[in-house]
């Protein structure tokens, strides 16, 4: 008999994945070799900068950024979750009949409001309004 | 791996003798190894069709000078890569920018440990699977922040910043259509999946509740288009504007990563799409499923892949570029609310008894309307080529 | 067996990088760090077998948590940290005391708890997790989840609106 992967086993059915993963760090660990190998190196002062079109860079790149990529991770966050209990539910929904159905109804209608609430506020846009009228 | 495992046992005396934990490692190292190697030599492909249809639908020839019709040109642009100097500008944060290269590469490869190229021609039949994808899908925002935050450099983490943003808007809508695919197998594993759709192309997800699942398909099949990063959703690595984006500072083997990972994700998104909407494996007819007694699953599902990774080129060199705020509204405005929607209708659907095994008439339209869209997809790539073969000729006349 | 070594490899990685976090002075260090804690969490869950809640940790935490967490980072440009830690003779003095209280609760619950040498055999497969989610028991903590989710997304919103 041998070995098969179809049983419930854990290890079974996720020793794939981590064989992927073993194997792909090899891959690049090996890759990440052969051209440290091979490759030359003449490095100048001037190769070192940092690119900038051949301007002399002014300042780091870590400066404050624009709020509204907060504001987007966090709407994304809530969807996100939502999105995760959801998918249960769309497995299982069909064998516990109407109920369960009625069940997400609800749970999609709440986060539907939520999603019009952000959306009646403006933030759903990248440029809001009050920002452009405002200096 | 199943099928590896299969192949070990007939080689005799192999069970007896070769422990199980040998056997499964041997197998699944084997297959990861398969899939690197396909990885690693699709880009050489797909970077020369890619530059040849450039060059068509741009009215060009495209490369020629390397090899016969320029067949060689992306080789040697491997090998131009590959002797490169490493350069590691003074800003930079050394450790971060030398390991997000390999993390953008290894996220967008594990997803090819669930990818079903045949019943047993699997990594693993994740319980999971859909969701497992999606999931180191979203692991690679994390290399891309940290590419950019590590160049220092102002291009790569505006790239970055922009990149990740735009992933993780159309990760909702990729989700949400994704629980619609669910929704009618009631399953999370690939295999599952596939098998619902399995007797034939009327059975595809993609004709179910037509023509609801078609939307559905388009939605999908968008998020992913922007979760690669591709036209009309590049701004990230948006050329005029950011020189190139979150790699802006890398040369090299590192530049070969991040280009490798972009056409595996490619891949990996386009084979996504043909499992969950495109019956994956199954062939559009079940004669053609197996030729000469061998399961041809693996051709059906690369073939389905390559022709979806083609219409990305093809929308590529169609479309302008989104600017940043349209390609938000896009994503929360359009696709989020249709694949809401789309979920409340097909699910009350599949929850009617009428219904639940889709619209009568939903086997009627498969047919007729891919040979439609075949059809006049042949009629105008012959006008075209015909329109081209001409404007040569008249070139060199 | 193989089970108990990936067990504590997972754990061994999720410990060292939740010290990285901590004694990293550099906040990008500490957040990839926390990554790691995360995804080293989630081969917990697949060892232990629940690779649903595997998935979701990836998902939830590595994939959309840590993006936000990022994204505040560079909102908030943190620099790094300066060197002078320690601060006033009675905050060590609260930090020690605090530490000790930790090490107590910790070492009580390590005490009282029953080792078990492998992980116990129970299925929680996504069907079984989603059948117990909507099964009535759950019912009403699932549609109060929704509401908790809406109110998390005002609440950020409005917090948002306030000039940083």
């Amino acid at each position: 008999m041998p070995p098969t992967l179809s049983s419930a086993d854990f290890l079974t059915s996720w020793s794939a994945v981590l064989l992927y993963f073993v194997a792909a760090v090899g891959f690049v660990a090996g890759g990440l070799i052969f051209w440290w190998v091979i490759r030359p190196s003449r490095i100048t002062a001037e190769k070192l900068t940092t690119y900038e079109c051949g301007e002399e860079p002014i300042g780091g790149a870590w400066v404050q950024f624009n709020v509204r990529f907060y504001v987007f991770a966090l709407v994304f966050l809530v969807f996100d979750v939502e999105a995760v209990f959801l998918l249960p539910w769309a497995v299982v929904f069909r064998e516990l009949g109407a109920i369960a159905f009625l069940e997400g109804l609800f749970f999609i209608a709440v986060l539907a409001i939520g999603l019009a609430y952000v959306w009646r506020k403006g933030d759903l846009a990248w440029v809001r309004l009050d920002d452009r009228v405002s200096p | 791996m199943d099928a590896l495992l299969r192949l070990f046992s007939l080689i005799p005396g192999w069970d007896q003798n070769v422990p199980a934990w040998a056997s499964i490692s041997l197998a699944g190292l084997l297959a990861a190894g398969l899939c690197l190697g396909f990885i690693s030599l699709g880009p050489v492909g797909y970077v020369y069709v890619e530059r040849k249809l450039a060059g068509f639908m741009q009215d060009r020839l495209g490369p020629m000078r390397v090899g016969p019709w320029g067949l060689l040109q992306t080789i040697a642009d491997t090998i131009k890569l590959l002797f490169k100097e490493a350069i590691f500008p003074a800003a930079v944060n050394r450790p971060l920018f030398v390991v997000a290269p390999c993390l953008v590469v290894i996220g967008a490869f594990m997803g090819f440990a669930v990818l079903p190229f045949s019943p047993t021609w699997q990594g693993t039949d994740l319980d999971v699977g859909a969701f497992y994808v999606i999931a180191i899908g979203s692991l690679s925002t994390v290399g891309l922040i940290m590419a950019g935050w590590a160049s220092n450099n102002k291009y790569a983490l505006f790239g970055a910043m922009r990149s990740a943003a735009q992933i993780v808007s159309y990760e909702i809508p990729a989700v949400m259509s994704l629980i619609v695919v669910v929704m009618i197998a009631g399953s999370l594993s690939l295999q599952q999946i596939v098998a619902a759709q399995a007797g034939g192309l009327h059975n595809w997800f993609l004709w179910k509740f037509f023509p609801l699942n078609v939307i559905a398909f388009l939605v999908f099949f968008t998020a992913t288009l922007a979760e690669c990063n591709r036209t009309p959703f590049d701004i990230p690595e948006a050329e005029s504007e950011l020189v190139a984006g979150f790699h802006t500072e890398y040369s090299g083997f590192f530049f070969a990563m991040f280009f490798l990972a972009e056409y595996t994700e490619m891949f990996v998104a386009s084979a996504m799409v043909s499992v969950l909407f495109l019956g994956g494996f199954a062939a559009p007819l079940p004669v053609l499923q197996t030729v000469a007694g061998f399961d041809i699953g693996p051709v059906w599902l690369i073939a389905k892949a390559w022709a979806l990774v083609f219409v990305h080129m093809w929308l590529r060199w169609t479309l302008p570029r989104l600017r940043v705020d349209q390609l938000m509204h896009v994503a929360w405005k359009v696709l989020l609310p249709i694949a809401l929607f789309l979920i409340v209708v097909i699910g009350g659907l599949l929850t009617a008894p009428a219904t639940a095994g889709g619209f009568p008439w939903d086997p009627w339209f498969g047919w007729p309307l891919t040979a439609l869209l075949c059809g006049y997809l042949m009629l105008t790539a012959l006008r075209a080529w015909r329109w081209h073969a001409r404007q040569v000729r008249e070139a060199v006349a | 067996m193989i089970e108990s070594v990936l067990f504590y490899t997972f754990a061994a990685l999720a410990l060292v990088s939740a010290v990285v976090v901590i004694a990293q002075k550099s906040p990008f260090y500490s957040a990839f760090g926390l990554i790691v804690v995360l995804c080293s969490l989630s081969g917990i869950f697949a060892v232990l077998g629940s690779p649903f809640i595997a998935v979701i940790q990836l998902v939830v935490y590595a994939g959309a948590i840590m993006v936000l967490f990022l994204f505040v980072l560079m909102l908030l440009n943190v620099q790094r940290e300066t060197d002078d830690v320690g601060g006033s003779a009675p905050l060590r003095l609260a930090a020690a005391a605090l530490a000790s209280a930790f090490a107590a609760q910790v070492a009580a619950v390590i005490a009282r708890a029953r080792i078990v040498s492998g992980p116990e055999q129970y299925e929680a497969s996504t069907r079984k997790v989603a059948e117990l989610l909507f099964s009535p028991a759950f019912l009403y903590v699932f549609e109060a989840t929704s509401i908790l989710i809406l109110a998390a997304l005002v609440g950020a919103i409005v917090l948002a609106k306030r000039d940083l």
